[in-house]
């Protein structure tokens, strides 16, 4: 049975991509002001977006660009979501530290502290799209298609999930890009792409020219 | 009382990332909690931690947290109170 990739989507260098076409970009704005109109773009009534951290405002919006093509009539525990980074919460860590760093104002922030675990941002969306899946967040020194793909294929043949959300969202001092993808099993047109590490390497690698000028 | 309560509204909008609403939006005698503002036990964490910051009041016993942020006004009420 193939695992085939509904969608994806990137967001990179303010532009927002769904299967490899732009859907929004706010070219001049700093990635706050970013975030915060393709939030309003999408509009997807969750004030609570409001409250996370970068990173996390960075899956949510990738989710919600894929979520169109989510199947509502699978289980919510047939559902997974499996992302990864490079550099974990490495910007809101250094948050968290400026709130502690003065004996003098030592004012630790509970809603900053709450997201310095990745994995905060899967849970954050396993929670806006009722899915109740595996829910996992791996580290690695760079994108890792062999491994999130044997995984989450894995998890599919073992017939704990029938669906999953996908890819990499990473932050630093350097920039910042998603990449998210969804995938089904047992559906193929011969269109979409299968689920295979060459396949998310290819599609991660499209829209990828600002990157590629930074290397 | 009125100027300290503005002044919460901004404080809370600020340290809440409430950046749906305008500090008009805000009905002072409303429920921070539950049906009001909606906010959660994070906010409740953030709002203990905004009391010390701006008005260098710590709460020893926490018993007191659902009377103190029961509205802004109660907030206004215990801060004008106890202010230092």
């Amino acid at each position: 049975m193939p695992f085939v990739i509904e969608t994806y989507c990137h967001i990179r260098n303010n532009r927002i991509f769904r299967d490899g076409k732009l859907i929004f970009e706010a070219p001049d704005a700093d990635l706050k002001g970013f975030l915060k109109s393709a939030y309003k773009f999408l509009n997807p009534g969750h004030a609570k977006f409001y409250k996370m951290d970068e990173l996390s405002k960075l899956g949510f919006l990738a989710a919600e660009v894929l979520s169109p093509a989510f199947d509502r009539e699978l289980p919510p525990e047939e559902t997974a979501v499996i992302l990864s980074n490079t550099h974990s919460t490495w910007i809101t860590d250094i948050r968290h530290q400026e709130t502690i760093t003065d004996e003098d104002k030592f004012f630790p922030s509970p809603a900053i502290f709450v997201y310095t675990l990745p994995n905060i941002m899967t849970g954050e969306i396993s929670i806006r799209h009722k899915f109740r899946g595996e829910n996992a967040f791996f580290i690695f020194e760079k994108f890792n298609p062999e491994f999130l793909v044997d995984y989450v294929n894995q998890l599919i043949m073992s017939g704990k999930i029938k669906a999953c959300l996908g890819g990499y969202v990473d932050q630093s001092i350097d920039g910042y890009e998603a990449f998210v993808y969804y995938l089904r099993s047992g559906k193929n047109d011969g269109k979409k792409p299968e689920h295979t590490a060459g396949e998310v390497r290819k599609l991660y690698e499209m829209n990828n020219e600002v990157k590629k000028e930074i290397i | 009382m009125e100027e300290l309560i503005k002044q919460l509204e901004k404080q809370i909008i600020e340290q809440l990332n409430l950046e749906d609403l305008e500090p008009e939006d805000i009905d002072p005698d409303e429920p921070l909690f539950g049906d009001g503002l909606g906010l959660d036990s994070i906010d409740a964490l953030e709002l203990i931690v905004l009391l010390e910051k701006q008005y260098g009041i710590k709460i020893e016993n926490p018993k007191e947290g659902q009377k103190i942020f029961y509205s802004i006004r109660t907030m206004a009420e215990y801060i004008t109170k106890h202010k230092k």
